[in-house]
């Protein structure tokens, strides 16, 4: 079944073999959900990011890792043109969603950001209540309609684990949920919109334990629908959560493989050092 | 303890803050108290006192209400030309307001201790509150009509009580017809005459046209004679007699029930009787017209004209004010620029105010005012509509005044949108725009607030300004009737902070207006406490609902 991404073009990087972990559960077939090609990014006059190419699967959980600073995050708001919104960002190469290349200047930046949703490192939920927050992203689009408004927040709060616990104070303020809480409903609201591909930047760095372990239970359920990628810096979790690892170091994509693969037979002495400790 | 411990321990630093909040406090509650004591007092209904006068031309008996009283040295005493007896160091000098201006020629006079009697507080003193010539001070004999004694001396009492109420009636009545539907007639005539000078213009002034007009304008004359003839059947019949007072000179006078506000005996009045009538008087300072050069009744158009003007303002500022500032914080493109014209308009929060004023009088009243009249309202030419000073242009200045702080508070408030709660709007596919009119702008209203909040602390209390572009001493009419269109932006109105410059220096009477400066003033204050009390209450409210 990854006959299809190795029919890919192949640009500098190790693309990921078969040996992904076993899930126990019916795996679909793995198809290309982003290409990325001769990725250039730069903060004014310095490289942040630098030739960097590769293959994100559809449905399956990668992570970026890396030490501070290395671009990861960077590049995770490639995916959704988040850099736009910086001034002095300037990206040259390509980045393709299902063949479509999300820099082209036909492309809806907002049309674009719905189908790439994006959790962020602190949770950010607007100053409105938990309902609203849900609903946030369906407004925009022009649905009014009660019922499915309703069932749409019904769901996006099951899928993000977060039903039980808000199901009878849908309508109070989100600032009255706890930090894991807020972010699972960050989450909620970024599924509501049903986006194909879901980026979290770091979302359990600022959690407790328990409460990372709640995401972590519910990205891998999400990965079923969703295409996830995930930046993180806690290498446990890379290794507990993604089926795919890249490892990114000083800007530049050092290793990306199979997340096994990766952390047990790194390829690159640099993978091994961060890996097991020696710097980062 | 010795000395460098005290100082490395910081007490001295928090007795040096500690004092200096402590002296702004005392200086502010001081004013404050100062202007209540004053204002509120002057309510208080009090004693006539009755007493002998040494004066060059033998004893005279002395009515009057003792208004405050000064301790001189000999010294001072002699300079004014008043020499005490050997020996004495001192001496009082009482200040008593005599009324019957229209008969002694003063309202006050400053009489020496040495040379008075015993004070003394007859039960039937009164006094007069008139409605031209001040208070008339003295004792009542009785009530006549049509040059007959009806009643004397007590008994009488009640019957000028009674008769007076049905007058004041009356003369409500007529107030109203007089304001109401005279002015209603005045205006729907003026209507019409520049509908039909709009039509000479045009050229479209046909026979029958001014045939409609002569008619309704023939209508209208016939409203007025009848309402006219209303109004002198109501003066008629608050023809009921005269007040026979006899005054300190032990003249006889005789006022007119008409003439008459009230009558009250201060020294028969128990302690209830003071406070109602405390309250009246100062219902009747709230809620009425001034009379007497603004020195007596109410000011109830200043109120009303001062928290127009600042409702006009804050709907007009706070709308520019919010645009200017989303456009400099979230679409220019931040650099030496913006950041030029961010510089430029603190600065003009800082441009003395008299210069707005100018600056409204050029501008707004005679270039754009001037302009408009001869666009929309040449019917009106020669005699301006929009071209002179009014309350739309008063209210624009005082907008220009203050959107510079509209504008810097809210920037900040934009500003403290942390990036995050953006970046999390535009994720789920929001443009710029709406993450703008969902996410930003309500969380900045609290921030909106507080701009607005600093906007009406300054401009209710502005003055200057609104002195060249909008306000006299005595406005005709509200600037809000029952005639369309009911807001009339073009007409001139009164305000409380110059109707304290005016009462307590234009006026011919300092001394009975002195009070009034004291009241008006706390007026003055209290109003811009509960304006902006009201703005506190709902940026509270809007805090509340978009905490962060």
């Amino acid at each position: 079944m990854n006959a299809k991404v190795e029919q890919m073009p192949n640009i500098n990087v190790n693309v990921p073999d078969s040996s992904s972990p076993s899930s126990g559960k019916v795996v679909k077939p793995e198809q290309i959900c982003f290409e990325v090609e001769d990725l250039d990014l730069y903060y004014g006059t310095t490289k942040a990011l630098k030739n960097i190419g590769m293959h994100i699967p559809e449905c399956r959980v990668t992570a970026f890792i890396g030490p501070s600073g290395c671009g990861k995050s960077t590049l995770l708001r490639c995916f959704n043109r988040m850099n736009d919104l910086v001034d002095s960002c300037r990206i040259e190469g390509q980045i393709r969603l299902k063949g479509q290349d999300i820099f082209a200047r036909n492309v809806d930046v907002a049309k674009l950001r719905q189908q790439v949703g994006m959790v962020f490192q602190k949770p950010n939920p607007f100053p409105k209540s938990i309902y609203e927050n849900v609903a946030y992203g369906l407004r925009l689009q022009g649905i009014r309609d009660r019922r499915v408004l309703d069932e749409t927040v019904e769901q996006s709060l099951v899928g993000a684990a977060l039903w039980d616990e808000v199901k009878d104070r849908l309508h109070d303020s989100a600032f009255g949920l706890s930090g894991g809480q807020q972010q699972r409903l960050v989450i909620a609201r970024a599924i509501a919109i049903q986006p194909e591909v879901l980026l979290l930047d770091e979302p359990a760095s600022a959690l407790d334990p328990i409460s990372t372990l709640k995401i972590e239970e519910l990205i891998y359920n999400l990965k079923e629908d969703y295409t996830i990628v995930i930046v993180t810096h806690n290498m446990q979790q890379a290794a507990r959560v993604s089926d795919y690892t890249a490892f990114m170091y000083l800007g530049e994509l050092v290793e990306f493989g199979a997340t096994g693969e990766l952390f047990t037979n790194p390829k690159k002495k640099n993978t091994e050092d961060y890996i097991t400790g020696r710097y980062g | 303890m010795t000395f460098s411990d005290w100082i490395k321990s910081g007490s001295p630093w928090i007795w040096l803050t500690g004092s200096a909040v402590s002296t702004s406090l005392i200086l502010v509650f001081g004013m404050l108290l100062l202007i209540l004591s004053n204002g509120l007092g002057h309510f208080w209904p009090k004693s006539i006192v009755q007493t002998t006068w040494q004066s060059p031309q033998g004893e005279q008996l002395i009515y009057g209400v003792l208004n405050r009283d000064e301790t001189l040295s000999a010294a001072r005493l002699a300079e004014a030309g008043i020499m005490l007896p050997e020996g004495q160091e001192f001496e009082t000098r009482y200040l008593f307001k005599v009324g019957n201006r229209d008969v002694f020629g003063v309202d006050f006079r400053w009489l020496i201790g040495n040379e008075l009697g015993e004070f003394q507080f007859p039960a039937d003193a009164a006094l007069v509150e008139r409605r031209e010539w001040g208070d008339a001070i003295g004792v009542i004999q009785g009530l006549r009509q049509n040059g007959r004694s009806i009643a004397q001396g007590d008994s009488s009492y009640q019957m000028i009580e009674q008769r007076l109420q049905d007058v004041q009636q009356l003369h409500e009545t007529l107030v109203e017809v007089q304001k109401k539907d005279i002015g209603s007639i005045n205006y729907r005539l003026e209507r019409l005459r520049l509908k039909e000078r709009k039509y000479e213009l045009d050229n479209a002034l046909t026979a029958s046209r001014q045939a409609e007009l002569a008619e309704q304008r023939a209508a209208l004359q016939e409203e007025y004679v009848e309402l006219e003839k209303k109004m002198q059947q109501i003066a008629q019949q608050m023809e009921q007699g005269e007040v026979e007072l006899e005054l300190s000179d032990g003249t006889s006078h005789a006022i007119p029930l008409k003439e008459i506000v009230r009558i009250y005996h201060p020294n028969s009045m128990n302690i209830v009787n003071k406070f109602s009538f405390y309250l009246d008087k100062f219902l009747e300072f709230l809620t009425e017209d001034p009379r007497e050069a603004n020195t007596e009744g109410g000011i109830f158009p200043a109120i009303f004209g001062t928290v127009l003007m600042v409702m006009i303002m804050s709907i007009l500022v706070t709308p520019f004010g919010v645009l200017a500032a989303i456009y400099l914080r979230e679409y220019a493109k931040q650099g030496v620029f913006v950041r030029t014209i961010r510089i430029a308009v603190n600065n003009l929060a800082g441009v003395p105010s008299i210069v707005y004023g100018v600056f409204g009088l050029g501008f707004f009243v005679y270039f754009l005012g001037g302009s408009i009249d001869e666009i929309f309202f040449p019917a009106a030419l020669p005699a301006p509509t929009l071209g002179t000073p009014g309350l739309l242009w008063s209210s624009l200045t005082l907008a220009l005044l203050t959107v510079p702080v509209v504008i810097v508070s809210t920037e900040e408030a934009l500003s403290r949108i942390p990036q995050a709660l953006r970046e999390g709007s535009y994720a789920l596919g929001a443009t710029q725009a709406e993450t703008m009119r969902k996410v930003i702008v309500p969380m900045s209203m609290p921030g909106i607030m507080t701009g607005l909040i600093l906007a009406i602390a300054r401009a209710a209390g502005e003055v200057a300004p609104l002195m060249l572009v909008g306000v006299v001493k005595l406005a005709p009419a509200l600037p809000f009737d029952g005639n369309f269109p009911y807001l009339h932006l073009d007409r001139k109105f009164m305000h409380l902070g110059f109707h304290i410059y005016d009462v307590g220096f234009q006026s011919p009477n300092v001394e009975a207006a002195r009070p009034l400066v004291y009241a008006t003033a706390f007026l003055l204050v209290a109003i811009i406490a509960v304006l902006n009390l009201t703005a506190i209450m709902l940026r509270n409210r809007l805090r509340e609902k978009y905490q962060t």
